[in-house]
């Protein structure tokens, strides 16, 4: 073979390679579909839809089981609106105070700061909120619930503990898309406005935060879909029954269900918990359509 | 309006609303790093009596009456650099492919969707996967290799996304003189664009580290949680479809079913260390360097 003839079998096979390293991408997303969808129907087959979706009873080893996943639905949703509700704000008034308000030398001490927060393993948070926020809870159950009969006590491991977790979670996520689009904001916006005589805080809210907009409420979503897939840290401070999501209630969410029960689960219990990994994965998926439709949408703007 | 004509244009009016907006601001600033302030301090505090050497090189056993945390080091950089072995050069290679070969088209936009989708989705639905796929299907069972191949899934997006935007920086001057001289596609790619990109490169790769080193829900179910030490160099290979839990999975363990908190804390600030380490290392590569890091 001549040196010609080899470059370009050469060049054929390297072209053909990289081609797959690319596709892997597609096949992975495609067989994760796939399998989630496989493994997570036989449930409701078994169980039946309605009884799955919006049973409120879950007793998965009693003699006479019952799958209700209403209630864990009900707590991965409520959790993380609350949680995104309260954490964007923060997140967002973090994101001003280091773009707009600091000073650079303080603002390159506190931006890695909240960096280091993204990277902490999230057993950490979990080991934390089990040591430092259960204990507080379980003061103030002792305290409200004190002349209660009914209440089941958590020792602390309850809503509130799980959401106040998430919110420290997803600030370091809020916080770096904000900044980043506040940055983005033309210098001549905020001149125009300081020039009209607005003050800075007002032109802050009243100018740049409208401006960088989009990419804020591109953080919020990913802030969503961060909150919605965490498992192992609110496993650990989230109680494990499967309740009404009330702040003093023990609580199961779809990541924590699956954490806490795939290890042993059996025949249809084990069907069922794959049904709740479809649930969260359809939740996800439909996070994860509008993120990109948002990305899509600010390219081709900006 | 009329009150104000008669005070001086030198007098700042003064807002209530304003300071009170600067006040909730400095508030969550102070938040945030009062949040890093406690973590930091609170795990140090507990468990920095805990970390010596027979911590780091022994295995807990009731026998000897050692505890330690061995077994999991050795199964965490098992899972580390098998994941990176395969995830690097697939990683690198989808870039390649997208930046110097893809024309735009339905294909490309394809990959892009399923790189993103890829990673937005959350470790324990890998972990879901990776435990029917690779565990199940493949018989695999609960073992590093599952693990690993797991964790591949998850940090291709990283190392792909970081690779795309060092080769986006390569001048296409570079390219053109490469082809001016004669030289193939693949020829070029190998001796002038790998090498300039090479810092994203490492970014990427030092990210996926990280990524690994604090991942435990993707691991659980795929790894397992065995934290025995291979005794010989020899049992190393076996080890690999052998279980064996991470350093995360061991805290976990330990804070939960073990409820021993004294080896949880440990772990924790050999955690933090690590995740503290490669967060410094990859802002100072990418500062020295000017290659902007995807997270």
């Amino acid at each position: 073979m001549n040196n010609k003839a080899k470059n370009n079998v050469v060049e054929l096979v390297t072209e053909y390679l990289f081609t797959i390293c690319a596709v892997i991408a597609i096949f992975a997303v495609c067989s994760i579909t796939v399998y989630m969808i496989l493994k997570g129907t036989p449930a409701f087959h078994s169980v039946g839809v309605l009884d799955l979706l919006f049973g409120t009873t879950w007793k998965p080893t009693a003699a006479e089981p019952e799958f209700g996943i209403f209630f864990i639905i009900l707590t991965s949703i409520f959790g993380t609106t609350i949680s995104v509700l309260v954490g964007v704000p923060i997140g967002l008034l973090t994101a001003v105070f280091l773009t707009e308000v600091a000073n650079k030398k303080i603002a390159n001490v506190v931006q890695p700061m909240v960096e280091l927060l993204a990277a902490i393993p999230s057993v950490i948070y979990g080991l934390l909120g089990l040591m430092l926020l259960n204990p507080l809870m379980y003061q103030l159950e002792k305290k409200i619930y004190a002349d209660s009969t009914t209440h089941q006590f958590t020792g602390g491991s309850n809503m509130i503990s799980a959401v106040i977790v998430l919110i420290i979670m997803i600030l370091p996520t809020v916080v770096n898309i904000s900044a980043s689009s506040i940055k983005a904001v033309s210098k001549d916006l905020r001149a125009a406005s300081l020039a009209l005589g607005a003050s800075k805080i007002q032109t802050i809210f009243h100018v740049t935060i409208p401006a960088a907009k989009s990419g804020i409420m591109t953080g919020v979503v990913l802030g969503i879909g961060r909150a919605l897939g965490e498992a192992m840290a609110i496993n650990m401070v989230a109680g494990g029954s499967v309740n009404l999501p009330l702040p003093f209630n023990s609580v199961r969410f779809l990541t924590t269900q699956l954490v806490s029960e795939m290890g042993y689960a059996q025949g249809v219990h084990r069907e069922v918990l794959f049904a709740v990994g479809l649930v969260l994965y359809i939740f996800i998926m439909l996070v994860n359509l509008v993120l990109q439709k948002m990305r899509k949408e600010a390219s081709i703007d900006g | 309006m009329d009150s104000q004509v008669g005070i001086s244009l030198k007098t700042k009016r003064k807002r209530p609303m304003d300071m009170f907006l600067y006040g909730l601001i400095y508030l969550c600033a102070a938040f945030c790093v009062f949040l890093l302030a406690v973590i930091i301090i609170y795990v140090f505090a507990k468990g920095f009596r805990q970390v010596n050497w027979s911590f780091l090189t022994s295995v807990t056993s009731v026998l000897q009456g050692t505890i330690g945390i061995a077994g999991n080091i050795v199964n965490t950089v098992m899972i580390i650099v098998i994941t990176m072995l395969i995830a690097t050069p697939v990683g690198v290679g989808a870039a390649i492919y997208l930046n110097e070969y893809a024309k735009p088209g339905k294909l490309v936009n394809l990959i892009e969707f399923a790189t993103e989708t890829l990673s937005g989705i959350p470790s324990i639905i890998f972990g879901l996967f990776g435990m029917m796929f690779f565990g199940q299907t493949l018989g695999l069972g609960y073992s590093i290799f599952t693990g690993s191949l797991t964790l591949i899934l998850m940090v291709l997006p990283l190392i792909t996304r970081n690779t795309q935007e060092a080769l986006k920086t390569v001048p296409e001057s570079y390219r053109q003189g490469a082809f001016g001289l004669g030289a193939g596609k693949w020829y070029t790619i190998r001796t002038v664009l790998l090498p300039s990109s090479m810092p994203g490169i490492v970014t990427g790769m030092i990210l996926a580290i990280g990524r690994i080193v604090g991942e435990s829900a993707a691991l659980l179910f795929t790894a397992g949680s065995a934290k025995t030490l291979p005794n010989t160099l020899s049992q190393l290979f076996p080890k690999v479809f052998q279980s064996g839990g991470s350093l995360t999975v061991q805290l976990y363990l330990a804070a939960t079913s073990e409820g021993d908190f004294d080896t949880a804390f440990g772990i924790a600030v050999v955690l933090l260390i690590l995740v503290f380490i490669i967060n410094f290392g990859t802002k100072r590569l990418a500062s020295k360097l000017e290659v902007t890091r995807i997270d």
